[in-house]
């Protein structure tokens, strides 16, 4: 048994197998890149989606929400925010912030002016529309 | 230890077992928090406490993998460190850059660190894991860089083994593999897809390695096993982690806005995914039957056959659970996920991190083991510390079936607080057994302020005795 499968042998099928899968991702990947602009509408990334999607990032939002349920799991989903709650709620929400109820999960308030808000509302409505095989299963995210 | 350089090793285990004691702090904050919303608000919102807790297990682990590539290299190579001096300024680098990155989340708020490190020149911050501002990116970069030169010009000098050849070139996997945490695409669909480089890279991919070779390691010290056999072994565990893992990916990508046909590749690969946990456990094993010595470390033992059954549990089994994407389209996103990472992060590179320092402690003391009365403690801060991991996993995957029932799957699905007011039981057990870790691990750290070396003649008597 010891000389039928030797130690050579089981190092090339490591390498052997790495260079192989890591080939086979690498051409996967290069098609996934094409196919995302159609998937998630590239071509509407404006500049104003641009800017939403840097005070999104740089207020670190995702430490407490998910987007298309990465993130934290300590408030809702936002990848499809826009549609269950719309751009009207969500910019008074935000201002609302926080709420000061005792015990009741507290968001900070970012302090965002006017045109942020509307920017980053128009990134909310720019990844609801994103195709993620539809998920999530329903609006409550 | 056969080797003075080695010692470079210690401040690296000691450092890493700091900031593990940090990191359970924040984790019963945050975890606290759940309870209680308003908890430390605002002085610390919840998620500058979560990404303390979760750069502070990275730091730490990084830490503890760098010290055992000191303490291991150059005994494999057996021949001296390249260059000692370099391995302890690189400690101590790290370590403040560490302590200051968590110093300016809990003081500066996220958007101004952001503005005041550049972040808008070149936008790297706000990704789970990778939240930390750009001068300390650079600043992991660096410390990577001196690692490799020193371990690789050691390698090169030295004897070359296969434990040495895997060690070495997976912590080269894991610098290049963090250089996508540079690259933050404005297409969010793109970002994740690249994200995942890195974060699956590292803990699915390049870190198993890490960990097979460290558990190798250790394996042929304690058990005195033939070298061959063991090498053997680790060729096929890593060679099954890589291709199982790397088509694997694909199971980040079922509803992240990537194309259809990753359900079908990432749920196939994914089902390969435990197999090399397994095998990791039929190793061990197998090793300890065969052993041709009876090691004094009993503590190290345990740790070292505890570590593939809790990686296998976490993250074969809790990972399989959520990996396959019908199963996935209810528990994305739920505390079904965080169940998972809780026991695979712990089970897998908490333990194999404690599996090192238990073994290689010791001996940077001047000892072959400790004495029984230390290693009663350090095996009573394993159990603790294992058993209450459980039911943190328990507890978290409770909730995140409570998502499924009253939200994901339901025919008036509640909203999201709504459930995580219906979920509150599950996150009062989340939170005990939270506290009964810290308390583990307190026993666990009490035991290296037991000194004294292991007695052979008393330890036989009292066997006797009973």
């Amino acid at each position: 048994m010891q000389q039928v499968f030797t130690k050579a042998m089981a190092r090339n099928i490591f390498l052997g197998g790495s260079v192989f899968f890591l080939a086979l991702y690498v051409a996967l990947s290069i098609d996934t890149w094409h196919r995302i602009p159609d998937r998630d509408h590239a071509d509407k990334l404006t500049p104003a989606v641009l800017q939403g999607k840097y005070i999104f990032d740089s207020n670190n939002c995702i430490g407490c929400h998910t987007v298309n349920g990465e993130g934290a799991y300590f408030a809702p989903e936002l990848g499809n925010v826009y549609k269950r709650r719309g751009p009207a709620f969500i910019k008074a929400w935000i201002q609302a912030q926080p709420t000061g109820i005792p015990g009741r999960r507290q968001m900070p308030n970012f302090h965002l002016t006017q045109t942020q808000l509307d920017d980053l509302v128009l990134y909310l409505q720019w990844l609801s529309n994103i195709d993620t095989n539809n998920w999530p299963p329903n609006i409550q995210g | 230890m056969k080797y003075q350089s080695q010692k470079v090793a210690k401040p690296y285990f000691i450092g890493a077992l700091t900031l593990f004691f940090g990191q359970i702090v924040f984790g019963l904050i945050a975890g606290f928090q759940y309870l209680d919303g308003s908890f430390l608000f605002p002085a610390l919102p919840f998620d500058v406490v979560r990404m303390s807790h979760t750069n502070l297990l990275i730091v730490w682990l990084l830490m503890s993998f760098m010290g055992a590539a000191y303490y291991i290299v150059p005994e494999e190579a057996q021949t001296e460190l390249y260059s000692p001096r370099l391995a302890l300024i690189t400690f101590w680098v790290f370590l403040t850059a560490a302590g200051l990155t968590i110093l300016s989340y809990l003081f500066i708020p996220y958007a101004h660190l952001a503005a005041l490190t550049g972040n808008a020149a070149l936008p790297t911050m706000g990704r789970g894991y990778l939240e930390q501002p750009l001068p300390t990116k650079v600043g992991i970069v660096l410390v990577a860089l001196s690692l490799l030169f020193n371990v690789t010009m050691t390698l090169i000098k030295g004897r070359k083994t296969t434990i040495n050849w895997i060690l070495v070139g997976s912590l080269w996997g894991l610098a290049l593999l963090f250089l996508p945490a540079f690259y933050f695409p404005e297409d969010t669909v793109k970002a994740s897809f690249a994200w995942w480089w890195v974060v699956h890279g590292w803990v699915e991919g390049d870190w198993e390695l890490i960990l097979g070779a460290l558990l190798g390691f250790i394996l042929i010290k304690m058990t005195g096993v033939d070298r061959e056999i063991v090498e053997k072994w680790l060729y096929i565990i890593v060679a099954m982690t890589l291709i199982s893992g790397i088509i694997g990916i694909g199971h980040h990508y079922y509803y992240t806005g990537a194309p259809s046909y990753w359900i079908w590749l990432g749920s196939i690969f994914s089902i390969l995914e435990p197999i090399p946990f397994m095998l990791l456990i039929a190793f061990s094993f197998k090793m300890l039957m065969q052993r041709r010595r009876e090691h004094p470390n009993k503590a190290a033992m345990l740790w070292a056959l505890g570590t593939p059954i809790m990686a296998f549990l976490g993250a074969g089994v809790w990972g399989l659970m959520i990996t396959l994407a019908p199963a996935q389209y209810y528990l994305h996103g739920t505390n079904f996920t965080a169940a998972h990472g809780h026991l695979a992060f712990f089970g897998a590179y908490v333990m194999i991190s404690l599996s090192i320092i238990s073994y290689a402690m010791p001996l940077l003391r001047g000892r072959l083991a400790n004495s029984a009365t230390a290693q009663r403690w350090e095996i009573t801060g394993f159990w603790v510390m294992v058993l209450s991991m459980l039911v943190i996993a328990l507890a978290l995957t409770g909730a995140g079936i409570v998502t499924v029932i009253l939200q994901r799957a339901a025919d008036h699905p509640m909203s999201f607080m709504q459930v995580e007011g219906k979920a509150r039981v599950f996150f009062w057990v989340r939170e005990a057994a939270g506290l009964s870790f810290f308390a583990g691990l307190l026993i666990y750290l009490r035991s290296f302020f037991i000194t004294g070396d292991y007695e052979y003649a008393s330890e036989m008597k009292q066997a006797l005795a009973r």
